[in-house]
């Protein structure tokens, strides 16, 4: 009993702060783009419009959620769940740093779960988030909203490819599929992270990941100047909401994974440098890791204010022709330096 | 087996991208499109038809509203065709006061298509950046006309009003503090002149800012280049004009081929494309914001030296001053008849076309000796441009729509009219 209310508790301080993120990455999104863009953004509510994620949120739940007659029902209503259920689940394996060993236990990460095989499940789970949009298309019986889930379905597939294999490339860089134990054999310094060793992976991962969040410039599933807003076209209220809410936390979900697999977790970048290491010991390791995490997300917000939209076909070739050929010359590459035992990165294992 | 027919979209009137009120029937093989056709018709306000129930002047507010971004180009082409048949020389100072708007028109017109093109190709960014710039041209034709769209400022015979010593200045209110005040009117001192030419120093640097985003950015070529190419033979054959002639490697401007007011004295040049698609197109509009910017500062430089009249002293047809009214009965008179009744054109047609800042514009008017048109008909470059839509999009796909709407730069104020 006692251990099942432990679980929940966990969940609780996983999933709230993760919907405050929410909140807060839509609000730091307009902030952002809006200074990119020679505007001030949200100020109005709230001190220096801090309270404006909650004034939109209270807006869409008052809302009425609007079913189109030629809809069908249920699989109109399943399917944001579809999309965010994932969205939120996928943040039961990740490590937010590590616990220090005492004397009963050795040292363990902080994790809701420590599975062993967390990136397989994390790669589940971030594919099965697309069928949310296909059914959202679906569902809606209209035609821009069947357009866009087909664009989705026809970019989910071209960008798991690619996205798969740079994860291969980490996994044979760290000889382990467990989060934890990848951030662990990252350690020594900001050159031992395997953003160096596999820099075409970590681009790679970081574009696809853009393209699996349907964010821009890949962002042709919503589409806005196109076809209007792609899959959810149709929906209002809370239902839109939720959709919002699934597509956001995929963007925490994929700059935490990048952060974790690319840029050494909750290690300190200054590790291993000496003297300057020690200034910076009292620095949690999840501070390290939420900095990265902001990073990324920053980046994200940036592409979006810089880019223009690529068209679906385009994004296609991207991901068939450019993409995947490089990730498995990569993956060679990165195979016959594990053999070799390469220095300063594959001497260790 | 079921009949397997293809899919028909209805792009529009409310769409994002329909840039007003376009609304496409779209034939589609996937994302593919077959065959688009263009509806027109939901913002026809009947221009032409309500010109002919007013006196020549009235109408000039009506030529703002066609082509509702670039104004006073409209106006200008109206004008134009009332002194040809009325035969009067505008004042040289008026012909460089016209010509300045005019090029002014051309960069807020061209702002407004870049921001709009690029909104719909997805770079958002670009779009605030244009209308930050729009905003200071928009505070010039405020200075001279005391509107900042529709501004009727010119007349047959010239221009409103002189050109303001002062240009209007930012007040003091809760929201602003002094140092954000003293931000905003640095370059607000002076007359409306000084602001102007303000703005061309600063103008060609935007225009750098512009092209890094997009000129040489991948996926913005990826989205232009080879999309909707028309060759020159077809250009000519399906009538474009103006820009979306120019893209095609065809050196057609009237400014150049028929110069009208003083056009012959001014130092510009004409850009051309070689391939005719929309990439070209983009760097034709861009390199004739910064020819238009040289024109802005030819024309500056002469009416700093220049001092005149603005407008035909003929009171028939210009309004004598407010102080000579008071004591002079002829012109009270005079007045009365002008903002009343108007003026009679002498009987006969006349077409008299500008370069729009999208093309050719051209008033063709028929007078029958009455102080109001027979007919008035206008020739929009935008109608030529839209009939075209269908060739250009054909095998392209759903996303080209839009990149193509944005580079024929349409607005339905004039296609309709």
């Amino acid at each position: 009993m006692l251990e099942i209310l432990l679980i929940l508790l966990k969940i609780v301080l996983i999933v709230v702060p993760l919907i405050i993120a929410v909140a807060y990455l839509t609000f730091m999104e307009r902030k952002i783009i809006g200074y990119m863009q020679v505007r001030i953004g949200p100020n109005r509510v709230g001190p220096k419009g801090l309270l404006q994620p909650f004034a939109d949120t209270l807006k869409l739940l008052l809302k009425e959620v609007i079913i189109p007659t030629n809809a069908n029902r249920y699989l109109f209503l399943i399917a944001p769940i579809l999309s965010l259920a994932p969205a939120i689940a996928a943040w039961a394996v990740i490590p937010f740093g590590m616990m220090e060993a005492t004397e009963t236990s050795p040292a363990k990460p902080l994790a809701l779960t420590n599975i062993d095989a967390s990136l397989l499940y994390i790669l589940a789970l971030t594919s099965i988030g697309v069928y949310g949009v296909l059914i959202a298309g679906w569902a809606s019986n209209s035609k821009y909203a069947f357009l866009g889930a087909m664009r989705s379905a026809a970019q989910i597939v071209s960008y798991e490819i690619a996205m798969g294999f740079a994860l291969v490339g980490v996994l044979m860089a760290a000889q382990s599929i467990n989060l934890a134990e990848i951030v662990n054999q990252q350690s020594g310094g900001i050159w031992q992270w395997y953003w160096l060793p596999l820099l075409p992976l970590f681009i790679i991962y970081l574009v696809s990941g853009v393209a699996e969040t349907n964010r821009a410039p890949f962002d042709v599933a919503e589409g806005e100047s196109e076809i209007v807003a792609g899959f959810h076209v149709e929906y209002s209220g809370v239902a839109f909401a939720v959709f919002f809410l699934a597509e956001y936390a995929n963007i925490i979900l994929i700059s935490m994974l990048t952060a974790l697999m690319f840029l050494g977790g909750w290690l300190s970048p200054f590790e291993s440098i000496p003297v300057v290491q020690d200034w910076f010991t009292w620095v949690p390791g999840m501070a390290w890791l939420l900095a990265k995490t902001c990073f990324i997300m920053f980046c994200f917000l940036w592409f979006r204010a810089t880019f223009p939209r690529y068209r679906y076909d385009q994004i296609m070739r991207l991901g068939w022709k450019v993409f995947i050929p490089i990730t498995i010359i990569w993956i060679l590459v990165v195979g016959v330096a594990i053999v070799m035992k390469l220095p300063p990165w594959f001497d260790a294992a | 087996m079921p009949e397997l027919r293809n899919m028909t979209l209805n792009f529009g009137p409310q769409h994002p991208a329909a840039h007003g009120v376009l609304r496409l029937v779209l034939e589609m093989e996937g994302e593919t499109i077959l065959r688009a056709d263009p509806h027109v018709g939901l913002l026809h306000r009947g221009t032409e038809k309500l010109a002919e129930s007013k006196p020549y002047n009235q109408s000039i507010g009506y030529m703002d509203r066609l082509d509702y971004v670039s104004m006073m180009s409209n106006e200008h082409g109206y004008v134009l065709a009332i002194e040809k048949l009325l035969g009067v020389e505008v004042p040289e100072r008026g012909q460089y006061i016209r010509v300045m708007f005019d090029e002014i028109t051309r960069i807020l017109n061209h702002l407004l298509w870049l921001g709009a093109h690029a909104l719909d190709v997805g770079a958002m960014t670009m779009f605030l950046y244009c209308f930050r710039e729009r905003e200071d041209l928009m505070d010039c034709y405020e200075a001279v006309s005391g509107a900042r769209l529709h501004a009727t400022y010119y007349r047959p015979g010239g221009v409103a009003r002189d050109l303001p010593d002062e240009m209007p200045q930012y007040e003091k209110s809760q929201f602003r503090s002094d140092k954000d005040l003293e931000r905003l009117n640095a370059n607000r001192n002076g007359s409306l002149l000084d602001f102007i030419e303000d703005f061309t120093r600063r103008f060609p640097g935007y225009v750098d800012e512009y092209e890094t985003l997009l000129t040489d950015n991948r996926i913005w070529k990826q989205r232009t280049v080879g999309i909707g190419v028309v060759t020159p033979e077809r250009a000519l054959q399906m009538g474009f004009t103006g820009p979306m002639l120019r893209g095609s490697g065809i050196a057609w401007d009237l400014r150049k081929k028929q110069p009208y007011e003083v056009y012959h004295k001014l130092d510009f040049d004409i850009p051309v494309g070689v391939e005719g698609d929309s990439y070209d197109r983009y760097l034709v509009r861009i390199e004739e914001m910064r020819q238009s910017n040289s024109i802005v500062k030819q024309c500056i430089d002469w009416l700093r030296e220049n001092k005149g009249p603005i407008n035909i002293v003929n009171h028939k047809f210009s309004p004598p001053k407010r102080e000579d009214m008071k004591h002079d009965m002829e012109t009270l008179i005079h007045h009365f008849k002008l903002f009343t009744e108007g003026y009679c054109l002498p009987e006969g047609e006349a077409y008299a076309a500008i370069e729009h800042p999208k093309g050719e514009f051209g008033v063709y008017l028929i007078s029958d000796g009455a102080n109001k048109p027979y007919r008035l008909k206008i020739r929009a470059p935008g109608f030529a441009h839209l009939a075209g839509f269908d060739e250009m999009i054909r095998g392209h796909m759903l996303s080209d729509v839009v990149a193509i709407i944005g580079t024929q730069d349409i607005v339905f104020g004039e296609i309709d009219r």
